[in-house]
């Protein structure tokens, strides 16, 4: 079984190259892209049932073994949130090709993209995979480079200046967390994380608050959390409709597996995390109150997004079986709702030729299917049953539930934050859908990657929304095996052995 | 483990220097700012191994006095990616010269819009509006 475990990333890094070298051909290149993802996906597939029944598997790359070699490591946690992910990089995919064929015809092709998203790919699979604190500083710099060509590809003027604080806050946040990994090398004489998990614990309490401290403020930065944030509702805006689609489903959701791995294995605590859930509430309030400000569709998203994030981390301060399980749940579900809602969003716009909410209404007399596929994943979002989100807040609440007087208080401010989700959702709804039919505005900038305003849609967009809106409804279908899966993964990932056995063998 | 004096200050000016650079407003001293940085974090990478040792050949020197070869492969992959990546910043600001056609952070045209409003629900964003202004450098 441990053979298949290098192949999530080494296939689509093979897929990129084939994509450069037959960079004149389409088809052959959005072949290989949906081939490849395709692929990927299955593999985590069988990943995900081998890890639940056997527990971790590990492939030590060049056979050297653990402590002085590079680990790949798939738990339970990791294998799932790469088959979610790729799921959802597959679907947005299969809708960036299609509007482009819809825009420009099927000959054209772009030399850049496909290239870059099969990177940006591989960079996630690693991630979820390694087992060394160097390995996923460079699986994140595969990642963010990638992201940074997506995002600053044919940028006119006015998409500039979002791409350049991208970068420069991206690239700020990775010297730090290269600075973070040197001094936890200088004080331990590793990079291996289950051998980290060892001997952080021997270092005095003060060096590892430090160590601990500044890998929160690396992750925290990648993943948006208040007060690290203001660079992510101002940045993905900006971004053509697919590719905000596939940053907002994975790049913060990938940085809070990280923070949740390297908290956990690292850095255990008895007790429920103060500081994580004073993040948490100003997380979630600070995003939600920040969408209900906007006037913008996408920016309203971000902060959305943003506020979702406080969730998470909700469930990693509770800190014990249960939050871990309901934050994994939960990342799961974010993945996929936040992907289609952008997804939406890009649909809405190219029927409006704007993002601006007050100069829209009426998109319920012209298109009811569109109507249709926001209302599912706006419901979803803000946890309204039956859906994934109401499974996966249930699963934070109880968690919280069965912890200290702190934590229940901060349930409230879970169940205020999804209320005002709704009520920002519900806004848009008004707006966009209800009211007059208005006449798209015209495209302010006809010559950049996006035509919007031109109403042409194509059945495959719809069809790649919908097929993520069946995997939201598939995690609500399947709540309770899931729930299930993430509780042993949550046990596991609290208990630490298992991991630590697996990759150092019997030592520990 | 013991520490060179004179490393670790030169790590600290590089550390100070790249951080004033990246608050100031023009992008080619931000851009400097991240190069500065970058070399600040890999000589303390390089840094993290410990004292200078001799070449870690096996039979030729005795395992005692081997340096510590891990830290230099980690310094090295990470010089080719802060490389990389300085090369691309360059070309996105130059590329933001061309076509802003001055070399500045701009303000964000929806804080501007967000901070002009007078609404009454103006005091909702507060927050957020705040946090964007002061944030973008």
């Amino acid at each position: 079984m441990s053979y298949l475990l290098p192949l999530p990333v080494l296939l689509p890094m093979l897929g990129a190259a084939i994509s450069i070298v037959g960079s004149r051909s389409a088809t052959l290149q959005r072949v290989i892209g949906v081939v490849v993802l395709a692929a990927v996906a299955a593999l985590a597939g069988v990943l995900l049932v081998a890890t639940d029944r056997q527990g971790p598997i590990v492939t030590e790359l060049g056979g050297w073994p653990a402590p002085v070699g590079i680990a790949l490591v798939a738990d339970r946690l990791s294998a799932l949130l790469l088959l979610v992910s790729t799921l959802v990089t597959l679907a947005v995919l299969v809708y960036a090709i299609d509007q482009r064929i819809t825009d420009l015809g099927r000959a054209t092709a772009s030399t850049t993209f496909h290239p870059m998203y099969l990177m940006l790919c591989a960079g996630v699979s690693l991630a979820y995979l390694t087992g060394d604190l160097f390995t996923l500083f460079v699986a994140f710099e595969l990642m963010l480079t990638a992201s940074y060509v997506l995002i600053t590809r044919r940028t006119g003027a006015n998409r500039i200046r979002a791409g350049m604080t991208y970068v420069t806050v991206s690239l700020l946040s990775s010297l730090l967390f290269l600075t973070a990994v040197a001094m936890v090398y200088a004080a331990t004489g590793t990079v291996n994380l289950a051998d980290l998990a060892g001997r952080v614990g021997e270092l005095p309490p003060g060096l590892q608050t430090v160590l601990g401290m500044m890998l929160l403020v690396v992750f925290g930065i990648k993943a948006a959390i208040v007060p690290m944030h203001f660079w992510l509702p101002d940045s993905y805006p900006n971004a053509p409709g697919p590719v905000a689609a596939l940053f907002a489903g994975l790049l913060t959701k990938v940085s809070f597996y990280a923070l949740l791995r390297t908290q956990t294995l690292l850095f255990p605590r008895e007790e429920p995390w103060t500081l994580m859930l004073v993040l948490s509430v100003a997380t979630m309030l600070v995003g939600v109150l920040g969408a209900l400000a906007q006037n913008d569709l996408n920016r309203l998203l971000s902060f959305l997004l943003v506020s979702h994030i406080g969730f998470l981390l909700y469930g990693l301060a509770v800190f014990d079986a249960a939050g871990v399980s309901g934050a994994a749940l939960y990342a799961a579900h974010h993945i996929t709702v936040l992907a289609t809602l952008f997804l939406v969003s890009g649909l809405i716009t190219r029927r409006s030729g704007t993002v601006a909410l007050d100069r829209m209404g009426g998109l319920l007399r012209t298109s009811p299917g569109l109507a249709i596929l926001f209302a599912i994943p706006a419901l979803t979002l803000a946890g309204v049953p039956p859906t994934a989100g109401f499974v996966a807040k249930l699963a934070l609440l109880q968690a919280g539930a069965g912890s200290g007087p702190a934590e229940q208080a901060v349930a409230g401010v879970v169940v205020l934050a999804s209320l005002l989700t709704l009520y920002a959702l519900v806004r848009v709804w008004v707006r966009v859908f209800w009211g007059e039919p208005q006449a798209p505005v015209p495209d302010v900038d006809p010559a950049d990657e996006v035509l919007v305003g031109t109403a042409r849609t194509s059945v495959p967009m719809y069809a790649a929304t919908a097929g993520l809106i069946v995997v939201s409804l598939a995690i609500a279908a399947f709540a309770g095996p899931l729930a299930g899966m993430t509780e042993r993964a949550g046990v596991d990932l609290l208990d630490r052995e298992p991991y630590r056995v697996a990759v150092l063998g019997e030592a520990p | 483990m013991t520490i060179n004096l004179v490393m670790a200050a030169t790590v600290g000016v590089l550390y100070g220097t790249g951080f004033t650079l990246l608050l100031s407003r023009s992008l080619m001293r931000v851009l400097i700012g991240v190069v500065v940085l970058g070399h600040g974090t890999n000589l303390l990478l390089q840094l993290a191994g410990g004292p200078p040792g001799r070449a870690p050949i096996l039979g030729a020197v005795a395992p005692e006095e081997f340096t510590d070869a891990l830290p230099q492969a980690l310094a090295l992959t990470a010089i080719v990616i802060t490389f990389a990546l300085t090369t691309f910043l360059l070309a996105l600001g130059y590329r933001s010269f061309v076509l802003v056609g001055h070399d500045e952070v701009q303000d964000d045209v929806e804080d501007r819009r967000i901070s002009r409003q007078k609404t009454p629900s103006a005091g909702l964003d507060d927050g957020d509006g705040d946090g964007d202004g002061e944030a973008t450098p």
